[in-house]
């Protein structure tokens, strides 16, 4: 059974149509990265799966559930995270601390100390561990986010351009960070406009397009795509 | 803060010398200060509110009035035998806690957040202010209280503990200024547990982030909630001490300019920190008393000043800016960065 499942999901702003007509599944225990162009709707996706967007028409299950209506929270609580594409840290709090505070809603004191060292260790923040999270470079926020996400050591895992602004060796390393934890159990949705990111970690791709879902199958099925070519094409004439 | 062996050495000797102060001063001067330490509830809720979580809130002294207006209602009506000068404490500060958990209710699970509750909490702040304002006729009575409109009810009896075989009403002197002292010392210590707590840490997540906190699986909306009727318990805490010290309240205590002053004093000392709004609060309401001297007037616009030259100067508060200054020289000193 599909761990996540959209049936016909639209989302209008106003006379646009973002999301259109979405019916998207996603196995569980895959890497299933989700590639469009820029304002292809990827974002709002992503906020109607999290209750920051209501949708128009249509449904969200989620672990056999219908999430549809569920406030936020109430989704985190069944097993989503999220890493958002702007980096969404603490930013006044030290890096330990905005770690303490997303591990506090699972663990009580005694394992959350060693958890926060371990997650320390995983991320390779030990170095900035009391350093202010929003004077943290883009790539470590970026980090210190994913580390805040599996806190809670969600069913979906869900990045919104985990690797942008990251150099080539950063980029790699997220991938392999995504693969260990997909290792564990983890299923991860993730944006990207990386292809070596895909192509690293990618069971299976899916190209949004004006909101719609345009093609979907292997990395290597959708490079050899002539119309997935001819969107991204099309997009750098314009 | 709150946690090293420092921070609690300069808790015990702060301590001591509030402790000593009356052993120095007259009964007299005593009383009289006991009305600096009786905004410092307040001053402190909102550092929990405001510095904390983050909401801007102009409504303290709109609890402040309601607690010290029910504590009058109550008092003049009941007395405060058996107990039940205690009591109206208790009720006062509970209707003014209910009150803040209504308007909050809407506020927050309503997601108002932001300039906007910063315009809600005023607005019901200046209401009740004209309401009260408006209350002159005798027609204006609960049982045998005069609200009495913009002269201000007075005629409640002084804070009133029950004691074995009877009662003992503490008037502004050295009694109640140990009293205050120890309420403040509970609230402070209390407080300084909160915020070091689980509650504490989503309270700020709060301010840095909803969005990142809700995120996290929190209903922000409770917490925002707690600490907003934490807050104004304490303002109501502010408004029965105040209220009972003067044996007076008008709806002046609720006006644009007395709900713009725990504003000042919290942004002044520095809001991020309770100790920070503490003592700001402790020197600023000072410095105000003794430029009141020289007319009331005159004194705001120094306070208007004061806020401007923190807003853009020192944006942490004056107290807490000093606090960091002297951190690093200590750590200096000790061979440190
Ligand atoms: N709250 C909103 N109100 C109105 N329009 C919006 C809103 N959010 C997004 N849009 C519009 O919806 C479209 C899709 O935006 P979205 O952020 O989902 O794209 P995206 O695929 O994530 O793009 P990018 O790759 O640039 O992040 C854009 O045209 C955007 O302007
Ligand atoms: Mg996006």
């Amino acid at each position: 059974m599909a761990l996540l499942q959209t049936h016909n999901l639209n989302k209008h702003f106003g006379g646009l149509h973002v999301t259109a007509d979405v019916s998207f599944s996603l196995e569980p225990g895959k890497i299933h990265c989700l590639i469009g162009p820029n304002g292809a709707g990827k974002s709002t996706f992503f906020r109607l799966l999290l209750g920051e967007h209501q949708p128009s028409s249509g449904t969200i299950v989620f672990d056999g559930q219908d999430i549809t209506r569920l406030k936020s929270f109430q989704r985190i609580n069944r097993g989503m995270s999220v890493k958002f594409q702007v980096p969404g840290i603490f930013g006044a709090l030290s890096a330990q601390q905005n770690l303490q505070i997303a591990l506090q809603h699972r663990l009580d004191s005694l394992d959350l100390n060693a958890e926060v060292e371990r997650l320390l260790d995983f991320l390779q923040l030990r170095e900035v561990a009391d350093q202010q999270a929003g004077n943290l470079s883009h790539g470590l926020k970026q980090w210190l986010e994913i580390g805040m996400a599996i806190s809670l050591k969600p069913k979906l895992l869900l990045l919104d351009e985990p690797t942008a602004g990251m150099s080539p060796e950063e980029t790699f390393m997220t991938g392999e960070i995504v693969k260990q934890l997909n290792a564990q159990g983890m299923t991860v949705l993730a944006v990207e406009h990386d292809m070596a990111f895909v192509r690293q970690v990618a069971d299976r791709v899916s190209v949004l397009h004006f909101g719609r879902i345009f093609a979907e199958g292997t990395i290597d099925e959708i490079v050899a795509d002539e119309r997935v070519a001819a969107i991204y094409l099309g997009q750098s004439h314009d | 803060m709150g946690r090293g062996p420092a921070f609690w050495s300069a808790f015990v000797v702060v301590l001591a010398f509030a402790l000593a102060y009356p052993l120095f001063a007259d009964g007299y001067d005593v009383g009289n200060n006991i009305y600096f330490l009786n905004w410092t509830f307040m001053a402190l809720g909102l550092s929990l509110i405001w510095g904390y979580g983050g909401s801007l809130s102009f409504g303290q002294t709109a609890f402040f009035g309601v607690a010290g207006y029910s504590y009058g209602i109550l008092t003049i009506n009941f007395g405060t035998a058996y107990g039940f000068g205690l009591l109206s404490v208790l009720i006062a500060i509970a209707i003014a806690a209910l009150f803040a958990a209504v308007l909050g209710y809407f506020l927050f699970f309503g997601r108002i957040s932001g300039i906007f509750l910063g315009i809600v909490t005023l607005s019901v702040t200046l209401a009740l202010e004209r309401f009260m304002a408006q209350t002159a006729g005798p027609q204006w009575t609960i049982g045998s209280a005069r609200l009495n409109g913009f002269n201000g009810m007075s005629g409640m009896p002084p804070l009133t503990l029950p004691w074995f075989g009877g009662e003992i009403s503490l008037y502004p002197d050295i009694g109640l200024y140990y009293l205050v002292l120890c309420l403040l010392v509970v609230v402070y210590l209390g407080l300084r547990i909160l915020v070091n707590s689980k509650f504490g840490n989503i309270l700020v997540a709060l301010r840095e982030n909803p969005q990142r906190a809700e995120m996290l699986g929190y209903d922000i909306r409770k917490y925002q909630l707690g600490g907003f009727v934490i807050g104004a318990a304490l303002a109501g805490l502010s408004g029965v001490l105040y209220t009972s010290w003067g044996q007076y309240i008008t709806p002046s205590n609720m006006s644009i300019t007395a709900a713009a002053l725990p504003i000042i004093w919290v942004a002044v000392g520095g809001r991020s920190d309770i100790t920070a709004t503490l003592i700001g609060t402790l020197v600023v309401l000072s410095a105000f008393q003794a430029l009141t001297i020289y007319g009331s007037q005159y004194a705001l616009v120094v306070m208007g000043l004061l806020l401007v030259f923190t807003v853009l100067l020192a944006p942490k508060g004056l107290i807490a800016n000093a606090g960091i200054l002297l951190g690093s020289l200590l750590d200096r000193k000790n061979g440190g960065k």
